[in-house]
């Protein structure tokens, strides 16, 4: 069988497969200096976006808490993270356009080579762009904008629809959450607003892409999705940035409302360069009769810290959460999920499987809580991981706090290596090693990747193959 | 001591093409094999040569190599080969990684057939179809609409349910049914040679018959070499082998015809060991 490659040569292949690490020269038009960040700082964010009052208090009172909380000791290594040497806004453009022809060149080119008009235009009901820190195009289609739709930048929604920004704004993630969302909640700025009213359902994804340009940037978007009663909505997001020497950070808040009835996926397929530091707090609040469901696809990053949480607040809420991790070498991938049993006859289902390959680090962090009184309660949650070699590791913790007794919770994991028995049982049919470790990888993440419309499903899959060339250790 | 075998080997020298079989005749031929699983030898000097149309069979008692040698033939990395040679049509295979033994022709029907999740029979097999063929130089590929027809047929030969196809390969199978599927596999990948590892083992006898008529149609279909790996002369009652080798510590130590099977069910293998030293 083939030599194993060394590490070098992984993290080469790696870095030479990662075909979104391009850069593209842009001038901003206004950024903070470095230096770790002040008052003075976010008070600038805020005068700059013309914010109300009540914001930049809510941003500076968000500053304080961040000061005063501890580093997390409990998940990956964060000592990489220099506060001091991030630019914590960065302004790329005046504001947000609604046609591709209004963005500035070498931005609009950016973007041409994620393939994102093109998607919008074959099968996106909307689409959203950020360059930096702010949104650099917005757009949703006539018919839903007819029917109520608010699909918009965050920053452009608190402008225009004050009142229900503010009744929703910071509910479900308070700033005190933790460090990085008391972060978030100083300097946050672009990421996606939407609205869907009553009833409506929004056929086709709506897509925000994520990229993260300039070197020693912090991306600290903020999203912020209320799902009216009965309605539904899919929504859509893809990162990906240039492979600096130097570490970057994305810290995004992300909460979401799904009312009574109404049914809300949220589709991550989050594939940064490994240079960057993914650290983001993510959570739903799920009502009667109501369904949440992430799917939540990591393969990039040099450091993934990411939970996305559902509370069932009411009776008959259904929550999941499927995720798909891959770490390669230099990677450590700390991801899971939260649930918390809020209310009696919910249900939940959390599915996760992470890769590890080349010295790659997977973990599964998982909580699943049942409150007093919420009684009939089922959940199910699995997690499988998958080591290619000897060098990559596998963690699982998963905690349940269970203050109930009527519930009836399931919890099964597995890890396994790939073995040596079945690539050769692949290769006497006729594949190489490689083509063998592939269909092992692609069948065993195929249960998260069929979730996927058709093509980020094409994507995930190409994704996958470019992060297992260079042979299997 | 090299075996000498009785059928005629037709010499050709013409380019190899899956199609013009079953005309032209293959030979693996080893001479002198030994393998080690680290400092346990396990091969101490195998001869024996296979050819088209030419059914062998191997028995001998556990721990005897028989499986080792299919593993050692098909390239397995476990195993390290110390000494002698195989070669298939005059060409050195030993140095060969398996996919590429496979691309030439080879077989290996598994005594205990892998589990791949995720992964569907139907496009796993032709998958590896359009591999072999791209190997031998073929620039067609089948397509699914060509391919499907041919896996549901075979899999009917195997009295197998058609949804094995859309079925990850092996998982959730019965015993049976993997057996079954390895059939199905060889029908259908068109070996040149094809080495079956103790394919009856764990099958009733329903299930065994099935196997048997199955590798049957696929010898009278594709005249292939075939070697038997076997502890029980059962199998041999529905496949009649050319040859019966028996193995013992590494050795073929008694060549004959199906009779010594037949000897071989009545007095056991100790007798024969025994007559032997």
């Amino acid at each position: 069988m083939a030599v194993p490659v060394s590490t070098q040569n992984l993290v080469k292949n790696t870095l030479d497969n990662y075909k979104f690490g391009f850069k593209t020269k842009n001038k901003a038009i206004f950024k903070t200096p470095q230096g770790g960040l002040t008052r003075e700082i976010v008070e600038s964010i805020s005068n700059r976006k013309k914010e109300p009052k009540w914001m930049l208090d809510y941003r500076l009172k968000a500053l304080e808490i961040f000061e005063k909380k501890a580093m997390p000791k409990w998940g990956g290594d964060l000592s990489g993270i220099n506060f001091e040497k991030i630019h914590y806004y960065l302004q790329p453009q005046d504001k947000p356009k609604t046609d591709w022809n209004d963005v500035p060149l070498d931005i609009k080119n950016t973007f041409e080579k994620l393939g994102i008009p093109e998607a919008e235009r074959k099968f996106l009901a909307g689409t959203g762009a950020q360059f930096e820190s702010e949104m650099i195009y917005h757009s949703l289609q006539k018919n839903l904008t007819k029917k109520g739709v608010i699909f918009e930048s965050t920053d452009v929604a608190l402008q225009k629809y004050p009142e229900l920004f503010k009744q929703y704004f910071g509910k479900v993630i308070p700033a005190h959450d933790n460090k990085f969302s008391a972060l978030n909640s100083a300097v946050w700025s672009g990421g996606s607003f939407i609205y869907v009213p009553k009833n409506v359902h929004i056929e086709l994804p709506l897509q925000a892409y994520f990229r993260i340009n300039a070197e020693n940037m912090g991306q600290f978007e903020r999203t912020l999705i209320i799902a009216d009663e009965g309605s539904s909505v899919h929504y859509v997001e893809g990162c990906t940035a240039p492979t600096y020497s130097t570490d970057s950070l994305h810290s995004a808040v992300v909460e979401i409302i799904v009312k009574k009835g109404a049914r809300v996926q949220y589709t991550t397929i989050q594939n940064w360069s490994t240079n960057v530091y993914n650290l983001v707090t993510k959570r739903a609040f799920a009502y009667r009769d109501a369904e949440m469901f992430w799917l939540d696809c990591n393969l990039g990053s040099k450091l993934t810290m990411k939970y996305p949480a559902i509370f069932l607040m009411e009776p008959g809420a259904r929550g999941e959460v499927q995720s798909l991790a891959f770490a390669n070498t230099n990677q450590h991938q700390d991801a899971g999920a939260k649930i918390v049993h809020n209310a009696p006859n919910t249900t939940s289902k959390i599915v996760a499987k992470s890769i590890s390959k080349g010295s790659g680090r997977s973990t599964y962090r998982g909580l699943l809580k049942v409150s007093k009184g919420a009684k009939n309660i089922k959940s199910h949650v699995s997690c499988d991981a998958l080591l290619l070699d000897g060098a990559s590791r596998s963690d699982t913790y998963p905690t349940m706090q269970i203050e109930e007794s009527e519930v009836t919770i399931a919890h099964e994991a597995t890890v396994s290596k790939i073995g040596e028995e079945q690539l050769f049982y692949l290769m006497s049919r006729g594949l190489t090693e490689e083509e063998a470790a592939s269909a092992i990888v692609n069948g065993f993440a195929k249960p998260i990747i069929k979730q996927l419309p058709m093509e980020y499903a094409l994507e995930l899959n190409r994704l996958i193959e470019l992060e297992m060339t260079g042979s299997v250790g | 001591m090299p075996l000498t075998l009785t059928k005629p080997m037709a010499k050709t020298s013409k380019k190899i093409s899956s199609h013009e079989r079953p005309n032209k005749i293959d030979v693996l031929e080893i001479t002198n094999l030994h393998a080690n699983i680290g400092e346990l030898k396990i091969l101490n000097g195998i001869n024996l040569t296979i050819r088209s149309n030419e059914i062998h069979a191997i028995m001998g008692p556990n721990g005897s190599g028989k499986s080792t040698l299919c593993n050692v033939l098909m390239g397995h990395p476990k195993y390290e080969v110390t000494k002698g040679s195989a070669k298939f049509n005059g060409k050195e295979i030993l140095e060969l990684e398996p996919n590429e033994r496979a691309h030439l022709g080879l077989f290996l029907g598994f005594q205990n057939p892998l589990e791949i999740s995720g992964v569907s029979m139907g496009s796993f097999l032709r998958l590896a179809r359009n591999l072999n063929l791209k190997a031998n130089g073929e620039t067609k590929q089948i397509s699914p609409m060509e391919f499907m027809p041919m896996l549901k047929g075979t899999a009917n030969l195997l009295k197998m349910d058609e949804k094995f196809i859309t079925r990850s390969v092996n998982e959730g199978f019965s015993g049976g049914e993997k057996k079954r599927a390895e059939i199905v596999q060889m029908a259908v990948l068109q070996p040149k040679i094809a080495m079956l590892d103790e394919i009856d083992s764990g099958l009733d006898i329903d299930a065994l018959k099935i196997v048997a008529e199955g590798i049957v149609e696929t010898f009278k279909k594709n005249g292939m070499g075939i070697l038997l790996i076997t502890h029980y002369q059962r199998l041999l009652n529905y496949i009649t082998p050319d040859f019966v080798h028996i193995m013992a510590k590494g050795k073929i130590i008694q060549s004959g015809d199906k009779k010594l099977a037949k000897e071989l069910e009545k007095n056991g293998y100790e007798k024969i060991l025994k007559n032997i030293k």
